[in-house]
């Protein structure tokens, strides 16, 4: 038996926004120096790495293009994840943390888009080919946008973080194709080369600076991330607090 | 069950947004294509299923803003919803979209025979061609559902449903483009595509009503 008052855990703490507020206020200064210092870290390795034998000097687009591509897959992940939050546990921040990732997403996935059309064109003759890998990460990018649509597109703000959160988790089947495309199909792009069963298979030296850049991606991502939904909650705020001012005024003039 | 599905097939037909529409605006978009790119009889039988699919494809999704948004206006929506278990409602909502199919989606796939006729596309291709529209097309309303079930709540969604819809579709008209080029041309194998095709279309008769069920239930006041 556990008479004990039942402790609020941790996770559910964070759902008071404040509290939330305060731990992002705290948090947000750290993520960014670490993300800023990692990508300049990581950065530097990568001019300095050794250029492909193949593909020479352009091989350090991949620096930016790999881990934007990457972090394209992981928004979208965070946000399926945001959506079962939505839906299943109705954490309230849950709502919040899928809208305030959309547009980081969208702007990561066309990143990784462009990055990879420069890198395509000396490599591949093109700036665009129809494989696979390519256009289901397009397809990525015109869900992220009809995501972003539907979240503004609804003034009740519950209905539209339900009808975005569904069409999140509908469109999540479309992540594991995007990371299996190169793998199921033959196609134009490369398979995978760092995330394999029996290790990666590019060199140490460009491995290094990949690394560190992704992990600095990612926490310029947390960073970003944790700045949008601190403002969307500032924002929700002042909606709410003008309501109640407007209320306030209509009972006085009557 | 049987007369949800009969009542959805009336309902479609009567308002005419419903199967003429869907096969004028269909003729409509395969007539466009051969003034889009020229009168080369060669490619038009070569692009001639792609040509089919897709405009089959943005036919079906003509009238599917309307697949709840006639209940919800007559109020039988609310009754549908008012049946508390959760796969009821699923599978009413199944029932509703093998009713709207019926109306105006099937007879997209009973005139396609013809047009692929005027794209100049070989007996075998028509045949398959029309095979996988039989089979693929569910697969669009299925999915349809979701983006129908959100639009419910939307003022004028129409638009946004297609938007958030095509990308889902990609998968579907990719798998049955390919088995109805498979069919004619020689290396390429025609049953492959055919059968993930046929998996899409039982895959989306599972996720699309019980999300278009969750959505529904999110909308309702």
């Amino acid at each position: 038996m556990n008479n004990a008052p039942a402790q609020p855990s941790r996770w559910m703490a964070l759902a008071n926004p404040t509290r939330f507020i305060a731990l992002t206020d705290r948090l947000v200064p750290w993520l960014g120096t670490a993300a800023a210092l990692l990508l300049a870290v990581g950065l530097w390795l990568a001019f300095n790495a050794p250029e492909d034998y193949q593909q020479g000097i352009t091989v350090r687009i991949m620096y930016i293009h790999v881990p934007a591509a990457w972090l394209a897959m992981f928004c979208y992940t965070a946000m399926a994840a945001s959506a079962l939050g939505t839906l299943v546990w109705k954490h309230p921040l849950a709502d919040v943390s899928l809208k305030a990732a959309a547009p980081i997403g969208a702007t990561f996935t066309a990143l990784a888009l462009v990055t990879g059309s420069v890198w395509g064109k000396p490599m591949w003759g093109t700036w665009w080919v129809w494989d696979a890998r390519l256009t289901s990460v397009f397809v990525l990018f015109l869900m992220y946008l009809g995501i972003i649509a539907l979240t503004r597109s609804l003034d009740d703000q519950a209905k539209a973080a339900r009808a975005a959160a569904i069409m999140t988790l509908v469109g999540f089947i479309n992540i594991p194709i995007i990371k299996f495309s190169v793998d199921w199909w033959n196609t134009l792009h490369q398979p995978a080369s760092v995330i394999r069963l029996d290790g990666p298979t590019i060199h140490p030296s460009m491995l290094w600076p990949l690394l560190i850049c992704a992990v600095g991606f990612t926490l310029l991502f947390l960073t970003l991330h944790l700045m949008a939904m601190r403002a969307e909650i500032w924002r929700r705020r002042l909606i709410a607090m003008r309501r109640m001012s407007a209320r306030r005024a209509e009972g006085q003039a009557q | 069950m049987l007369a949800l599905y009969l009542r959805e097939i009336g309902l479609s037909l009567r308002t005419g947004s419903g199967a003429l529409t869907g096969i004028l605006f269909f003729l409509a978009v395969v007539a466009v294509v051969p003034f889009g790119v020229g009168p080369d009889l060669n490619l038009l039988a070569r692009i001639g299923p792609a040509i089919l699919w897709i405009g089959a494809l943005l036919a079906s999704l003509l009238g599917l803003d309307r697949l709840f948004q006639a209940d919800r206006e007559d109020g039988s929506l609310d009754l549908i919803l008012i049946n508390d278990h959760r796969h009821m409602l699923a599978l009413a909502i199944f029932v509703k979209c093998l009713g709207h199919w019926t109306a105006s989606v099937l007879p997209l796939v009973i005139v396609s025979p013809l047009l692929g006729l005027f794209m100049n596309i070989e007996p075998l291709g028509i045949v398959a061609a029309t095979l996988t529209l039989l089979v693929g097309t569910p697969a669009i309303t299925f999915i349809g559902a979701v983006g129908a079930a959100l639009a419910v709540a939307l003022p004028r969604g129409s638009l946004l449903v297609s938007v958030l819809i095509l990308p889902l579709t990609i998968p579907v008209l990719i798998f049955g483009v390919a088995a109805s080029r498979g069919a004619v041309a020689d290396p390429d194998p025609f049953l492959p595509p055919f059968l993930i095709l046929t998996a899409l279309t039982l895959f989306f008769a599972v996720i699309g009503p019980l999300a278009a069920s969750m959505a529904l239930k999110g909308n309702s006041d």
